[in-house]
């Protein structure tokens, strides 16, 4: 295991105007999982082959244990690269394909075979070294990915998208694997994902990215209680956002006025905008601020209500599933807020 | 529902059967009296058949004195050096023709196509000059140069079209565990192309085995090949000796065909590279 620092990093592809990645400073503390969580185009993969020396950048620096790295070839970083697509050699049999890492390091025959063995039993494969990747399943070729890069004993193991080729009950237990592995072996590990979700569950350290720029990184909890931003609020599924005006802490918007209102760093006096999570909604007949029911969907788990305010302004509130048998749409209710629940972010 | 389908038909129908018989007839049928006289004793009109057969042409073929042994030797070597040089430029040069996209692409395109375009005559006789000031010509190292020429573009765009279907992520793959470039070619690369690389050097061979006109010019007469020597022995009337010549002669051309019908099927592997 080894800490990763990325120190400014910045990529603009040959012809592109474009960075690929813009200034990107992070730390991916030694022997943890971190979450690179972002939508699809926005610089992840291209931060995993910088990471893993695929890639030169056009700025910056990557440093492993506070060394730079940059001018170490990618054979000699001892940082692996899974892609998403597995790229398992489809001429060498799953052994061989496990194998070729400890093979490319001069490992004897005889030795690799019993390194090769034992990765395979900790995927949970054991005995499919004779096997064609031709013939294994798609979560199966995955493991066998996974297998290969962990036998070579990296410091830093680089997951891109590792969950987003399987179907859904093979996903929750490749992502148990994924974690219970990295806690055995204690690899840094870097996991590209799309998915808020996953990466809540995957990671406690969580750096999200957008066009090429780190947005927020930190606990998981920090993005859905404190988020840095409008746009990490709606990433992270807050639908209630509302411009407001700042002033003396008190804030004003169509919801009303609320003192006590925790705030980002650096809203200030002015302008700015509250999110309220849709959790933290709560419908109460007797409440003063008034809002007609659109619509009531009940899911299962929880209750979902669509409101419109006087203003003609939508609210999301997600309620205890048993709310849905005395809430109708059309009619009217008052909404009941919490001000310590509520949240400023900058304009 | 089913019977609504029509039934499959058992075999080719008949009209093809006709075309491909004529087929192997046009190509098999000029092969015939070539073979007829390498073991005719005179064969002249309107004789159906020779009056005596003998085996003097095949015994004067065979023999070392004669230098057809020799020559077929050098053509050999000749053509199978310029397979091998083929696939080592043409290799590359058909990576970055089927993989990267960079200015001026179009036009090096044209330049690989060109060999084929313009007449081979034209090329060699201003190569001549050229190779008479480097000291190459009348040279074997001479004629495998120009026999790179209309070989070189088989060649590329065989491996063009091999690595246009080819996923570079492979070799990321194995740089990020741990190989290095040479080993990267050695056990990504090269276990990926390899049926394309046969191929085309299959196609470079061939190719070169039937130049004449660049072989007589740059060689000079010094550099013997069994064109050259086919030839010689046409045009001085022995239809016996050229006879057996030639059947010796289509001997390559046939076994190539044979081994690279399976690696033509081959070729189409590296589809299934991406997302096996």
């Amino acid at each position: 295991m080894s800490a990763v620092t990325l120190k400014e990093l910045s990529k603009t592809y040959l012809g592109q105007d474009h960075p690929a990645l813009d200034r990107f400073s992070l730390e991916l503390p030694a022997g943890e999982i971190t979450a690179l969580l972002g939508p699809s185009g926005c610089g992840k993969t291209t931060l995993l082959k910088l990471v893993a020396g695929l890639l030169r950048p056009s700025g910056g620096d990557v440093l492993f244990d506070g060394e730079s790295v940059l001018d170490v070839p990618p054979e000699r970083r001892d940082a692996v690269l899974v892609f998403q697509d597995h790229l398992l050699f489809p001429y060498m049999d799953v052994a061989d394909n496990v194998g070729f890492g400890l093979r490319m390091r001069g490992m004897s025959a005889k030795q690799l075979a019993s390194e090769v063995d034992e990765a395979l039993e900790m995927v949970k494969l054991p005995g499919f070294g004779p096997r064609q990747p031709a013939e294994l399943s798609g979560g199966q070729r995955q493991r066998v990915a996974l297998a290969r890069s962990l036998v070579v004993k990296p410091k830093i193991l680089l997951l891109d998208e590792p969950l987003s080729n399987l179907d859904a009950h093979l996903r929750l237990e490749m992502r148990d694997l994924i974690v219970s592995l990295q806690r055995q072996t204690r690899v840094t590990c870097a996991v590209v994902t799309h998915d808020q979700q996953e990466a809540v569950e995957m990671a406690k350290r969580i750096a999200l990215m957008m066009d090429g720029r780190l947005l927020q990184a930190g606990a998981a909890a920090d993005f859905y209680q404190r988020p840095a931003s409008a746009a990490v609020a709606r990433f992270f599924g807050a639908h209630n956002i509302y411009p407001c005006t700042v002033e003396q802490g008190r804030v004003k918007c169509c919801l009303g006025e609320f003192e006590g209102v925790p705030q980002a760093d650096g809203v200030g006096t002015g302008k700015a905008q509250v999110v309220v999570r849709s959790e933290h909604v709560g419908i109460d007949g007797s409440a003063s601020l008034r809002a007609r029911i659109e619509a009531v969907d009940y899911l299962g788990t929880a209750c979902r209500v669509r409101a419109v305010l006087p203003d003609g302004g939508k609210l999301l509130a997600m309620l205890p599933p048993e709310r849905a048998n005395e809430l109708k749409a059309g009619e009217e209710t008052g909404i009941a807020l919490d001000p310590a629940r509520l949240w400023v972010v900058p304009f | 529902m089913a019977a609504v389908l029509p039934a499959p038909q058992r075999g080719l129908p008949w009209f093809q059967r006709l075309c491909l018989g004529l087929l192997l007839l046009w190509l098999l049928l000029p092969l015939v009296p070539p073979l007829v006289w390498s073991f005719a004793k005179g064969w002249y009109y309107p004789q159906l058949l020779p009056e005596s057969w003998s085996l003097d042409a095949w015994r004067y073929v065979l023999a070392p004195h004669s230098q057809v042994l020799a020559s077929f030797a050098s053509s050999l070597l000749c053509s199978g050096t310029v397979a091998f040089l083929a696939a080592l430029i043409g290799v590359p040069a058909g990576r970055a023709l089927g993989m990267c996209s960079f200015r001026g692409r179009g036009w090096f395109e044209m330049l690989v196509i060109a060999p084929t375009i313009v007449p081979g005559l034209a090329v060699a006789l201003g190569l001549h000059i050229i190779f008479i000031r480097l000291g190459l010509a009348n040279s074997l190292a001479g004629v495998i140069i120009v026999h790179l020429i209309p070989t070189l573009p088989y060649m590329i765009l065989v491996m063009a079209g091999v690595f246009a279907n080819y996923d570079p992520r492979y070799e990321e793959q194995a740089r990020s565990l741990g190989a290095n470039s040479w080993e990267v070619w050695r056990h990504v690369i090269l276990p990926a192309v390899y049926p394309g690389i046969i191929v085309g050097a299959l196609f470079a061979f061939i190719v070169s085995w039937s130049q004449y006109v660049m072989t007589l010019l740059i060689g000079g007469g010094k550099v013997v090949s069994v064109p050259l020597l086919l030839f010689n022995f046409a045009s001085a009337g022995r239809n016996d000796i050229a006879g057996a010549i030639c059947m010796l002669y289509i001997i390559p051309g046939a076994l190539i065909v044979l081994a690279s019908a399976r690696h033509l099927k081959g070729a189409g592997v590296m589809s299934n590279l991406s997302n096996p």
